[in-house]
């Protein structure tokens, strides 16, 4: 995994705490009391959730910029002041840090506070429950409902676009759509707009996202902590805690992505990459992402089919297979094996090729296998 | 991939997707990588971002180009042209790295000579780029400490393939561009498993990992068969080898395992009247595609998502794939139906698991060796080679010595396109993947959502030739070459799109399928179809 | 070395028109052309010169012209004015007595600039030459001292020296956060980096607040001496000065003083034949507040949205393109020169203990005086407000000040004896600030003087963390409601929760500062809130849904302009009698009051 993002140690110089960072080797620093060693050059959240302590956060993603805008992941240092966002802080020897205390609970859950309290609340049917960094956190603190109720942002949005629903009512604002559009994919779609109460991330002139030259990878979906982004595909077809979560490679083209599908009854309603595994690291495209419900579309071929009076017919496996044998071995018989040829398949796994090739090879005795590589 | 096998000894991939980063130039060259592989566009975007500079040769100016220091519209065909020129640039520049040349290649003198004399006037004429820009890229390229080239179908799909892959396999180690990371030839592979089935020999030319058809070699795989060493020893036919061979009566039966002749090769109306002219024609696939209509026996198959196996990508890692759901009705995995067939014609294929499978094939296959879905499940994914069980796999080819012991130079010069423009036909077209469609749409088509943003054919041109011809954006054009003509709609393309002179199609679509106009022309070596340069005329109609 | 050319002639007979925007406004350039007319009329443009100044500093008395080597001050000046200054400038050049500034009408006159009360506490080191040289001419600003430092320090200081000099003057930078310049130029001159910026922070954003156009309208010379100045200690070749697109007079004469100065070596390569090259561009913002801040002037600079991104790291290790950028405000920077040629001890020598040198504020609110002052560091509020402000507009006494801007302080009038410097200010809840100084009487509501200063943070929020964005907007809408009588009891403690909240979270200064006008007016004016919560009472009147109109029986002749007047019929009288106000039809227009002839009509 790249280690992207990272603020140069360089920088920390000029912070309170430098004390004799050396380049390559382990810095050490106490966590609540607990020493702990990290890599120069990383930030105090990394290395706290490396260390299994939580600290809350919404809009980190290990595949952007530090950003501090969500101030959740605020932590108390020694001779910092104030209360330095952990995401943005990077670890510096003997550093002393203390992610929990009443203080820092209490900024912390009205902050939370504050987020619901400009927040279309609607879990009973948002596609996020269950998978919601506000919710999760709403939970984590307690909050039922928000003392600080005021004016909220609508949901009015008018985008046609297939894939992608946007709900600003319940967007948070942290950023990470506009960032991922950027830093990520290049396309910067997505920019922040307005100032004040009314800022949101948004397309230029409000554009649908088809006008706004999105690509539809569903990067802006995969990254968003809240509803306000959400697939359409496979909308009301599984909550986040009814799904099976299965690790595949995925079948386009030949980067071979690391993908994971989510099932329900054994259909599948969703597919995102696991952060860690490459070549990909959490990214996807639009034909991975979105690209997998053609394998329960109603013209999958089902049953075997054997050309009877010039119509396909459906036949048994044992029927269509011992024709297609007897006739292959007929040919190569009669012709030798040179008369037959196969043609192997990019999309089919290693073993099936293998296979393939051998029983060309094998079996009726020829080299004439090929395959689109040359196309 | 003979191209690079021929200067290197092997045809994949040099160096690996996480380390394009780190080049100090990528040389991206017949690639629409944003599209075509989006992930590794994410990571020139993302190299370009942090200071790598990024240089496109392409007749399209693709979305890369946006994050590009310079796009070179090169004139299709001419790739060997222009890189020629490059070198030559390089070579006087006393930027050739010359230690590199001495001590890791042979065979540099006859470039040489092509080289230092080379008549840059001419060759800018040849590519359509101007002299000073052939020097710009050249001394980024020849004073990068690292420099890439990644390249894919836009230097493959032509009569002179293997040559321009060559050329480029030239110019990498002219500069000592090898064996490190952030340089090498990167070929992007198009499908995600077009490099396994190249590494297990679904090839005519050799035996699993690239063994060639010597007596040797025959006789070891054989007796890993258990068979008797009967094969022989000259390879078979290749794809459109096999379509004439059909045609001229000599190929009786065709098994066909997941592809979609019909859409996706050349000249479409030879590979109909050669898939009719077999006796026997089998197609195994998961849609009733336009083949798979013609065959006398379709064998359901299970897509991707319904089996367990491995794929080897385009940077040869090879990843675990898992079964997510159930196949559809009496579907079966491609690995069951070959192994009943395989047993069927007296094929020892007694597999209980794909693990097994696996197990024959490192055992077979040398880069494989060390493979194993335990080694997979514990360790993630390996790249060959990967000769034994303790061996870690390999991020960077050549790094010491080539595979092929010293890198082998050749000298080659630019020769036109066999299908070159005509006053009948005077744009050249183009051909390539669009970012929301993958090959013949069979998939893409049926997925939902997915399926709404593209679906329909076009064809780009640009604005200076489609004033030209009163074509206006969104009209109905016929694209005539010698082969025949589609119907379409035309996408007049202002800044981006192909440079004038230029169309360009995708290949995906039923309706007006790209492939049905282009030729047959073969690159000699490695028979791969001229794909990218095709002599047309559009008009408009209604 | 080169010295600066100061060979032009000067012009026997000066008369300073201020052109500053303020006078601008008020037709000063009309004025000026009529003088010059009438110069070139008589064939006098030998002798007699006009120069268009910058800002004088009293606005309030625009616009204003200085006349002859003894600073004779015309307030006001109409075109009526100025063709009798110039019947004395032609003729005997003794000042014209009707024309000269009083302190109130029929007061002694007082002839010259100098001695008017408004400048008598002042000291004038950034100011020094604003209203004094033209602006637009550099031979005018080379005969007043500009480039002398710079000339002198490339010539015989190193870059470490000038540090020195100016970390040992106590100079803190004046845009706000008052750190020490000198500390500052250290810590970039230290860092790593093949290329280093100077940059000049001119985003002056505060409402009210206008020193910092001043300095560039008066006296831009002295900016890029300055910025020269610095970017020759800290190691700098290239630097911007981001300054706001609505100061246009601002931007055309920095324009010019870049270009006159590139064209006699004073900027670009090669400076005065030393080595050391800079070279300055201008970028010009689109007023958003918060690109003041400086990350996120760094972002607007490099063709991004203005947003602030936290520190460390800071700009001076990784700013402008990732380069180590040194970022100094515009007043700041016109002291260098100063400080240069004047040694640091003389700046230090002025000001108390950790507050050094000179501080220009932006006077304005309830006093007679309103304008730019510049004072030495130390000042009371009261000697401000009082001696400088010349005390109350009105007849109402002033009750606070607001210091610092809308991330400053409110101060209460017990207070007033609080000495204008970092500390003691910082000590009852206020800061130096930008110098925004605004002094109210009792006429303003402080629950609405809060709300008012929040409402503009919050506009002006960019919107990137939770507290600024949503914080301030909940206290916005609770300071709201409380000034439009919907106030509810727990009110003060969530303002206060939230504020905490705010200042405490918030990831720059815009956000942890933006609760202070609330928070001061809480700690020192609490018992408004109060009784605009409980009592539903506004004891200013100000606010509009809390006052009513009533009658005062004992004025009212019963003429009945108020009735005839009022929209909605809500006010009736007994047959020739006094008249009443009905306070449920009354909709608090206000224009019974304003019509009444005998003031009998009030709020209460």
């Amino acid at each position: 995994m790249n280690t992207r993002g990272i603020i140069n140690t360089s920088a920390v110089a000029t912070g309170a705490q430098a004390t004799g960072v050396v380049e390559g080797s382990m810095v050490t620093l106490a966590i609540d009391g607990r020493v702990v060693t990290a890599r120069p050059g990383a930030t105090v959240l990394e290395t706290c959730r490396e260390a299994g302590v939580h600290i809350p956060t919404l809009c980190h993603d290990p595949r952007l910029e530090p950003y501090g805008a969500c101030r959740l992941c605020i932590v108390e240092i020694e001779g910092m002041r104030g209360y330095p966002t952990s995401c943005t802080t990077v670890v510096a020897q003997d550093m002393a840090v203390t992610t929990t205390s009443e203080t820092l609970r209490a900024l912390r859950s009205d902050l939370v506070e504050l987020l619901l309290s400009d927040h279309k609340v609607e879990c009973l049917t948002c596609e996020a429950s269950g998978g919601c960094g506000l919710q999760d956190l709403a939970y984590e603190f307690g909050i039922e409902t928000s003392r600080f109720e005021g004016a909220k942002h609508v949901s009015e949005v008018d985008d046609p676009n297939p894939l992608i629903a946007r709900d600003p009512a319940k967007c948070i604002s942290c950023g990470r759509c506009v960032r991922i559009c950027d830093e990520v994919q290049g396309c910067h779609v997505w920019g922040h707009t307005k100032r004040g109460f009314d800022a949101l991330p948004d397309t230029p002139s409000s554009v649908s996202l088809l006008d706004a030259g999105c690509e539809f990878c569903g990067q802006c979906v995969s990254t968003c902590p809240t509803g306000a982004l959400t697939d359409r595909v496979g909308r009301f077809r599984g909550r986040r805690w009814e799904v099976t979560w299965t690790e595949t490679t995925c079948g386009y083209c030949g980067v071979g992505c690391a993908i994971e599908f989510a099932t329900k009854g054994g259909q599948i309603v969703g597919a995102r990459a696991p952060l860690d595994k490459g070549p990909n690291y959490g990214n996807l495209c639009a034909k991975g992402r979105y690209g997998w419900s053609f394998a329960q579309h109603p013209d999958r071929l089902t049953t075997p089919l054997v050309r009877r009076d010039g119509e396909l017919t459906p036949a048994t496996w044992d029927e269509a297979l011992s024709l297609v044998a007897q006739k292959l071995a007929a040919i190569r018989d009669e012709h030798t094996g040179s008369a037959v040829a196969g043609l192997a398949s990019a999309k089919c796994t290693n073993e099936e090729n293998y296979l393939f090739q051998k029983l060309l090879r094998a079996g009726i005795g020829t080299h004439n296998i090929d395959h689109c590589a040359r196309l | 991939m003979a191209g690079l096998a021929a200067s290197f000894g092997s045809g994949a991939m040099t160096n690996s997707i996480d380390d394009l980063g780190q080049a100090d130039v990528v040389l991206v060259i017949g690639s629409n990588t944003t599209e075509a592989h989006p992930i590794i566009g994410i990571e020139l975007k993302k190299a370009a971002r942090s200071g790598t500079r990024i240089y496109v040769v392409d007749p399209r100016r693709i979305r890369l180009a946006d994050h590009a220091e310079k796009w070179f519209p090169v004139d299709p065909g001419a790739n060997i042209a222009l890189l020629n020129a490059v070198m030559s640039v390089i070579l006087n520049a006393g930027l050739a790295d010359e230690e590199f040349i001495a001590s890791r290649t042979e065979s540099f003198e006859p470039l040489r000579e092509l080289l230092v004399g080379y008549d840059l006037e001419k060759a800018a004429e040849t590519c359509g780029i101007s002299v000073d820009d052939i020097r710009e890229l050249a001394m980024a390229y020849g004073s990068a400490e690292r420099a890439s080239i990644v390249y894919a179908m836009g230097v493959t799909q032509h009569a002179s393939g293997t040559n321009q892959v060559r050329v480029l396999a030239n110019l990498a180690m002219m500069t000592g561009n090898i064996g490190r990371p952030g340089t090498g030839v990167n070929p992007l592979r198009g499908q995600n498993n077009v490099q396994g089935a190249c590494d297990l020999a679904c090839l005519p030319n050799c035996l699993p990992g690239y063994q060639p058809l010597s007596a040797g070699s025959l006789e070891r795989v054989c007796e890993l068969w258990e068979m008797e060493p009967e094969l022989p020893s000259v390879p078979g036919l290749t794809l459109v080898e096999m379509m004439e061979a059909a045609t001229a009566g000599e190929l009786k039966a065709m098994y066909i395992m997941g592809e979609n002749p019909v859409i996706a090769d050349p000249d479409q109306a030879h590979v109909l009247e050669a898939l009719e002219a077999l006796d026997l024609l089998v197609v195994q696939d998961i849609f009733m595609t336009e083949t798979a209509a013609l065959a006398d026996v379709v064998l359901p198959a299970a897509s991707f998502l319904e089996k367990r196996g491995t794929f080897t990508n385009t940077d040869r890692r090879i990843r675990s794939v898992w079964p997510v759901v159930d196949s559809p009705g009496e579907a079966l995995t491609d690995l069951e139906i070959v192994m009943r067939l395989s047993k069927l014609l007296g094929v020892d294929a007694d597999y209980s698991t794909a693990a097994d499978v696996m197990d024959e094939m490192s055992a077979v296959t040398p880069q494989y060796g060390g493979v194993s879905y335990r080694r997979l499940e514990t360790e993630g994914d390996l790249r060959w080679p990967c000769p034994d069980e303790s061996h870690p796999g390999t991020e960077i080819l050549h790094a010491e010595t080539f595979t092929r012991g010293l890198g082998a130079f050749v000298a080659v010069d630019f020769e036109p396109a066999p299908d070159t423009v005509t006053p009948q036909r005077p744009l050249v077209m183009t051909t390539g993947r669009h970012l929301w469609n993958f090959h013949t749409d069979t998939m893409t088509s049926r997925s939902s959502g997915l399926c709404e943003l593209n679906a329909q054919s076009y064809v780009e041109i640009n604005t200076v030739d489609a004033d030209g011809l009163g074509i206006c954006d969104g009209d109905r054009v016929e694209v005539t070459s010698k082969h025949g003509s589609v119907e379409t709609h035309a996408r007049v393309m202002r800044r981006k799109g192909p440079k004038p002179g230029v169309v360009f199609m995708p290949f995906h679509f039923a309706d007006a399928p790209a492939n049905r106009i282009t030729g047959t022309d073969l690159d000699p070596v490695a028979k791969i179809p001229s794909l990218k340069v095709t002599s047309v005329s559009v008009r408009k109609i209604g | 070395m080169i010295a600066p050319d100061t060979s032009t002639p000067r012009a026997a007979y000066e008369v300073r028109v201020c052109a500053g925007s303020a006078c601008v406004a008020n037709g000063s350039l009309q004025i000026a052309q009529r003088f010059e007319e009438a110069i070139a009329r008589n064939g006098l443009a030998g002798s007699v010169r006009v120069i268009k100044t910058g800002c004088h500093g009293l606005c309030a008395r625009g616009p204003v012209v200085v006349v002859g080597p003894d600073g004779v001050f015309y307030p006001a000046v109409d075109l009526d004015a100025a063709d009798r200054i110039i019947v004395s400038v032609l003729g005997d050049r003794e000042p014209v007595e009707p024309l000269l500034f009083r302190e109130s009408p029929g007061a002694d006159s007082i002839a010259r600039y100098a001695d008017v009360p408004f400048n008598a506490r002042q000291q004038r080191i950034v100011l020094r030459n604003c209203g004094v040289i033209d602006p637009e001419s550099l031979d005018s600003a080379f005969a007043a001292g500009d480039y002398v430092a710079l000339s002198t320090a490339l010539a015989t200081m190193t870059p470490e020296q000038v540090i020195e000099m100016v970390r040992d003057s106590g100079l803190r930078g004046r845009g706000g956060a008052g750190f020490s310049t000198g500390m500052k130029w250290q810590l970039a001159r230290a860092a790593e980096g093949d290329l280093k910026y100077l940059c000049c922070n001119a985003d002056e954003g505060d409402p009210g607040a206008f020193m910092d156009r001043a300095v560039l309208e008066g006296d831009p010379h002295a900016v890029l001496e300055g910025m020269a100045l610095a970017a020759y200690a800290i190691g700098a070749s290239e630097g911007y000065v981001y300054v706001r697109a609505e100061y246009p007079l601002a931007v055309k004469r920095l324009r010019k003083a870049i270009a006159d100065a590139e064209a006699r070596g004073l900027l670009g390569k090669d400076i005065m034949g030393s080595g050391f090259s800079y070279s300055v561009s201008i970028r010009e913002g689109a007023g958003a507040f918060v690109c003041g801040e400086e990350t996120a002037l760094i972002a607007s600079v490099e063709g991004r949205r203005g947003m602030p991104r936290p520190r460390p790291p800071f700009p001076t290790t990784s700013g402008l393109w990732n380069r180590p950028t040194c970022i100094n405000n515009v007043e700041t920077l016109a002291n260098i020169p100063w400080i240069v040629a004047n040694g640091a001890e003389a700046y230090a020598a002025i000001g108390t203990g950790n507050s050094k040198g000179t501080k220009v504020f932006a006077l304005t609110g309830h006093v007679h005086y309103t304008g730019l002052v510049e004072v030495p560091m130390g000042l009371t509020v009261r000697e401000m407000v009082h001696e400088i402000g010349g005390g109350s507009s009105s007849e109402r006494p002033i009750k606070a000040v607001q210091i610092g801007g809308p991330s400053g302080g409110c101060l209460p009038a017990s207070l007033f004896d609080t000495h204008i410097d970092y500390d003691a200010l910082a000590s009852v809840g206020a800061v130096v600030g930008s110098g925004g100084l605004v002094a109210v009487d009792k006429s303003t509501c402080m629950v609405e003087f809060a709300r008012y200063f929040l409402a503009f943070t919050q506009d002006e929020s960019c919107g990137k963390c939770v507290p600024c964005r949503i914080g301030t907007k909940r206290m916005l809408e609770i300071v709201t409601r409380i000034t439009e009588g919907h106030g509810q009891p727990g009110d003060i403690e969530t303002l206060e929760r939230l504020g905490n909240l705010v200042r405490s979270t918030s990831l720059c200064a815009l956000g942890g500062t933006a609760a202070n006008p609330v928070l001061t007016t809480l700690k020192y004016f609490r018992e408004e809130y109060e009784e605009h919560i409980s009592e539903k009472k506004c004891r200013a009147h100000a606010c509009g849904a809390l006052s009513t109109y009533a009658v005062i029986p004992e004025k009212c002749k019963g003429c009945g302009v108020c009735k005839k007047n009022c929209p909605v019929n809500a006010i009736s009288s007994v047959i020739k009698e006094q008249y009443t106000i009905d306070p449920d039809t009354c909709v608090k227009c206000g224009i019974c009051e304003a019509k009444c002839p005998f003031d009998a009509i009030i709020r209460v």
